[in-house]
């Protein structure tokens, strides 16, 4: 009786499901908890949570929401990172018969979610806060298309990030790798709540990156200021489409693909079981449809911000602006047509792998032209080495590297040798951090001072940058090594005492990241204190190109007060050369959207809805599903959606910018 | 300046030739061809990689701020011509490198039979290929040699210079078959049925592994493989075969059970239809195979009819004659065809008429079944 009352309340859930007996988990949870409790009490002391709420949580504002999307990703790359420096402990040490520190349960979850994190978690919302932070400033938007969205898809996203997070400490995380194989992930090999937490996190997640793909698309195809037609709208603009393209056309095969395995593992189907006509591969296939765009949508924004970047810093026009914006589209329609190329070892015939080998290889010429436009970009031009800069020859160096060894698994016959071994790690890595983290990091240090009105002290940067570009070098060229030695991936613990010392380095380098990611912690903390030094009132610090460098640093609420026109694809630029005056006088009301709390309120009961999926808590299920139903409809019926800043208040904003303007000169 | 860059290179030289770079350097003549390819690949997109890296330098180099005796021309940024070699350059080398593509991928691919055994070395007219069987359980591999009668576990042995024909498959989750010094890996798939063909051209011992995460004991998953002369080899099947033990479906249920870090065993006689079995996953007594089980759906079903053929299917195949097969549940060609006639019996009284039905065995052409006649 009593069990059958606490199977109904918790489900699966038990005491048993503390992983209390994992002193490394319990050490952390301690860590964490202490942190948690100092964070909350450090809030409630100076009475910050109603400042939280109203001005940020449930703010629609596209800036906030970008600056939140930052904050997650940072967090998580912390976790992420700490995942990945256990699995270089772990190899470095676990030789001549020593296991190591971690049991195979710890170590497979460890490696499963690092790719997990990395990628939905880290990746993402760095890329997604990037665009929602500057595409609407680039385009002279007062926000996005769907503001309310906006806010739903950011909760949504952290949703996903909590059941991670949450899987840490109640129960455990998938044991699979990060993209959850069948029949590995179904329901006979893992009957745990492993693959649930991986499912529904991702679920979750999914519904945020799908809707904010769509609002992004919207907001460029719909927004854009006069003038500014497709073929003047700048590259991080153009790149920042092609992905929302890719997003939309391809999350959805992910939930689709997770819908299956869910029935599989919920109510008994057989699309991917072993056996009753299932078949493992299908999702392979699928999964991979998804997967491959999925980096494309990580590097294209990236490339964007080499471009802004580049072009700034050299101080000339983009080189070859068209061919830059047709080389993204190719690039955006054939990260279709290579998917197999995950799986040539699966026993496809010679001929379909040939055909995806070569539309992988094809890819390559767009993206080869595109660093040659760099390159152009830079001759004759007057570089000035600011850390975007920096960042962008590291990447230039760093990520033909990374092209070259992807190319290179594209021949089938060499992928034969190199899949799945520690050379494909060194390949992806190579091009992940070499392209899409060096990219970040650029894309941060060249609008931070756009989104806080400073600069970031450029010695805890320089620390920074050098400390990973090193470290990167040492932590993955011994990958490259080891995978040429025939060593595979995912291996808790080695036979061949020859292969040590590569780990040895590989985990130095890893060293050498941790003190580039402190160096950068130490930066910001570093610039906010000394902000008054590091200040810049022109909101225009780098002499910038394109429209978000047209107004102030933090830009006002309502970004521009007068819709700017636009006549040539660097904006800014061309107004500032052909003597561009603020206009002063004939403001007017400006029309916004105001702030609802229902967008973290549907992610909350999302939140919950999943976790009561995962551990089979079912009453809990059925109450959040309703819920969401209720607070969705009720949503609809909140007129109060917006509202006009009052003329004083912009003629008052507008005379303070002004002022600030008038001191500098 | 290249003095010193090649002393800055000795110690990264030093520390390669320290270790055993199998990939590039194999004992088999197929993962030899590959780790060409990946030298020949490799040197093919340095032309074009190592340029701009070069330029990448000397351009941030040369047009730096405090330069100011390089040009500067702010505004421009088009060139046709340049153009042109920028789309070009990568055009040629893929060209290039899509053609040396297409034909490896077919003259390597892993299901083609060799045509050499080494460089000069034609395979021998009339030479018949080593079959091995190859099973990845969890977490230890079995090797099954049809023509010896004999299995082994964790160990493997194949004569030089003697074509194998590798035929592989997994119990329950997936693996893949990697051995760098032979050749390129495959993956194992349960309930599926992969090919390889490969040849070991130096005897010794080389490392085996699963090359795809399976699970927890996937880091033990290793095997060794033997590469030995004619009659060394000869003498390790006889030792295998004096070994005793035999490898019927019990033993097999019973070393299919989950285990890590499992040592070397050998059966000295092997159950012929086994490896069938375990792709069509029917060993367990009882369970349907699949390839029955599409034989009887591409007939029909249990519908008007589909009994006749399930009928056929259940005389003709070769694996319904295991002895065990007992009922548990409707999985067994007897309770289907069973249950079908007791449905037609209702139905109308008779026997259902049906037009040519074609018996065939389905399991056995690896070209697939036979299509059976449809009404």
């Amino acid at each position: 009786m009593l069990e059958t009352l606490t199977t109904f309340l918790f489900g699966r859930l038990s005491l048993e499901s503390f992983p209390y007996h994992e002193p490394i988990v319990v050490a952390t949870f301690f860590a964490v908890m202490l942190g948690g409790i100092a964070l909350v009490a450090a809030l409630s002391y100076f009475k910050l949570w109603g400042y939280l709420w109203k001005e940020w949580f449930t703010t629609v504002d596209h800036k906030r929401i970008g600056i939140m999307y930052m904050i997650l990703g940072l967090i998580m790359l912390l976790r992420g990172f700490a995942d990945a420096i256990m699995m270089r402990a772990q190899q470095a040490i676990a030789f001549n018969g020593s296991e190591g520190y971690l049991n195979s349960h710890h170590f497979d979850q460890v490696f499963t979610a690092h790719g997990v994190i990395m990628i939905f978690f880290v990746a993402m919302p760095f890329v997604t806060g990037l665009m929602n932070y500057v595409v609407p400033l680039q385009i002279g938007a007062r926000d996005v298309s769907f503001p309310f969205l906006n806010n739903f898809s950011f909760w949504m996203t952290v949703g996903g990030a909590v059941l991670i997070m949450a899987s840490l400490f109640v129960g455990e995380f998938a044991r699979t790798g990060w993209l959850a194989y069948p029949p590995l992930s179904g329901l006979e090999a893992s009957p745990d709540v492993g693959v649930d937490y991986y499912i529904w996190a991702l679920q979750v997640a999914g519904v945020g990156t799908t809707l904010s793909g769509i609002n992004l698309i919207c907001t460029i195809v719909k927004m854009r200021a006069p003038g500014m037609t497709m073929m003047k709208m700048p590259v991080f603009t153009w790149t920042s489409l092609c992905t929302n393209v890719l997003i939309v056309a391809s999350f959805p095969i992910l939930t689709a693909v997770l819908v299956l395995l869910s029935l599989d593992r919920y109510v008994g189907t057989h699309f991917f079981t072993n056996d009753m006509g299932g078949n493992p591969m299908m999702y392979v296939n699928l999964i991979w449809i998804w997967g491959h765009p999925e980096v494309y949508i990580l590097i294209l924004p990236c490339f964007g911000i080499f471009s802004e970047v580049t072009s700034t810093f050299t101080g000339k026009k983009l080189f070859g602006y068209t061919s830059m914006v047709y080389a993204t589209v190719v690039i955006t329609i054939l990260s279709y047509l290579v998917w197999l190329h995950h799986f040539f070892t699966m026993g496809s015939g010679a001929s379909v792998n040939s055909f995806f080998g070569i539309t992988t290889m094809i890819i390559s010429i767009p993206t080869g032209a595109k660093i040659f436009n760099w390159l152009f970009t830079m001759y004759r031009g007057r570089i000035r080495f600011e850390l975007p800069m920096m960042w962008t020859i590291a990447f230039m160096l760093t990520f033909v590297i990374g092209g070259m060894t992807g190319v290179l698994l594209a021949v089938p016959p060499a992928d034969f040798v190199l899949h799945n071994s520690l050379f494909l790690i060194a390949h992806f890595h190579n091009v992940i951090i070499g392209g899409v983290l060096f990219g970040l990091f650029a894309g941060i240090y060249y609008w931070w001072p756009k989104a806080f009105g400073f600069r970031l002290d450029p010695f805890w940067g320089k620390m920074s940058f050098w400390f990973w570009v090193i470290g990167f070098y040492f932590a993955f060229m011994p990958l490259y090594v080891l995978g040429l030695m025939g060593v595979t991936r995912r291996l808790r613990v080695f036979e061949d005492p020859s292969l040590q010392i590569w780990f040895q380095i590989a985990a130095f380098g890893a060293v050498l990241i941790a003190l580039g990611i402190g160096s950068f912690l130490i930066q910001i903390a570093v610039s906010v204190l000394k902000r008054k030094q590091l200040v810049d009132l022109t909101g225009d610090p780098w002499h910038g190109r394109t429209l978000e460098w047209a107004t102030s640093s933090p830009p006002p609420d309502y970004n521009f007060a007068f819709t700017p026109v636009i006549h040539d694809n660097d904006a800014w630029w061309d107004m500032k050369k052909r003597g561009y005056a603020r206009p002063l006088e004939g403001f007017r009301p400006i029309h916004m959207p105001s702030n609802t709390g229902t967008g973290i309120i549907l992610a909350g009961i999302s939140t919950a809805l999943g976790f009561a999926l995962i551990w089979h808590i079912w009453w809990l299920a059925a109450v959040s599903f309703i819920g969401l139903l209720v607070v969705a409809i009720g949503h609809t019926f909140n007129y109060n959606r917006d509202f006009h800043i009052p003329v004083d208040e912009v003629v008052r904003t507008e005379s303070e910018r002004t002022r600030l303007l008038s001191g500098q000169v | 300046m290249s003095r010193y860059r090649a002393i800055a290179l000795l110690p990264v030289m030093a520390a390669l030739s320290g270790c055993n770079l199998v990939v590039l350097n194999p004992a088999g003549d197929v993962a030899s061809q590959q780790g060409d390819l990946v030298v020949i690949s490799t040197l093919l997109m340095l032309l074009i990689i190592v340029p701009v890296m070069a330029l990448t330098v000397l351009f941030a180099w040369r047009y730096r701020q405090s330069n100011n005796t390089a040009r500067y021309e702010p505004d421009w940024d088009h060139s046709t011509q340049l153009e042109l070699v920028i789309w070009a350059a990568p055009l040629l080398i893929i060209i290039c490198l899509g053609a040396i593509t297409w034909v490896t991928t077919h003259k390597l691919d892993p299901y083609r039979p060799l045509d050499r055994i080494a460089a000069d070395k034609p395979v021998p007219a009339g030479a018949k290929p080593l079959d091995v069987q190859v099973v990845a359980l969890d977490w230890k591999w079995l090797f099954v040699y049809p023509e010896y009668g004999i299995a082994s576990v964790n160990e493997m042995a194949a004569p030089v210079d003697r074509q194998i024909r590798f035929s592989l498959t997994a119990s329950t989750v997936m693996n893949s078959f990697y051995v760098p010094a032979l050749a390129g890996m495959i993956y194992t798939m349960p309930g599926m049925e992969t090919k390889l063909h490969a040849v070991i051209n130096e005897p010794g011992t080389y490392k085996g592994f699963s090359s795809n995460y399976s699970g927890a004991g996937f880091s033990h998953m290793r095997f060794a493989f033997l590469g030995l002369s004619n009659q060394d080899f000869d003498g390790w099947v006889s030792k295998v075969k004096t070994a005793g033990g035999s490898l019927d479906r019990n033993a097999y249920l019973a070393l299919e059970k989950p285990s890590e870090a499992v040592p070397v065993q050998h059966f000295g006689t092997v159950d012929p239809k086994l490896f069938n079995a375990v792709v069509n996953m029917c060993v367990r007594p009882g369970t349907m195979c699949m390839s029955d089980m599409a034989a009887i759906d591409r007939a029909g079903g249990l519908n008007a009819g589909g009994k006749a053929a399930a009928d056929a299917i259940l005389r003709a195949n070769t694996l319904a004659g295991f002895p065990d097969t007992q009922a548990t549940g409707l999985c067994t060609v007897a309770e289907a065809v069973e249950a079908a006639a007791n449905e037609a019996a209702v139905n109308s009284g008779a026997a259902v008429q049906r037009p040519t039905v074609t018996p065939i065995s389905a399991s056995a052409s690896p070209a697939g079944p036979q299509r059976l006649a449809n009404p």
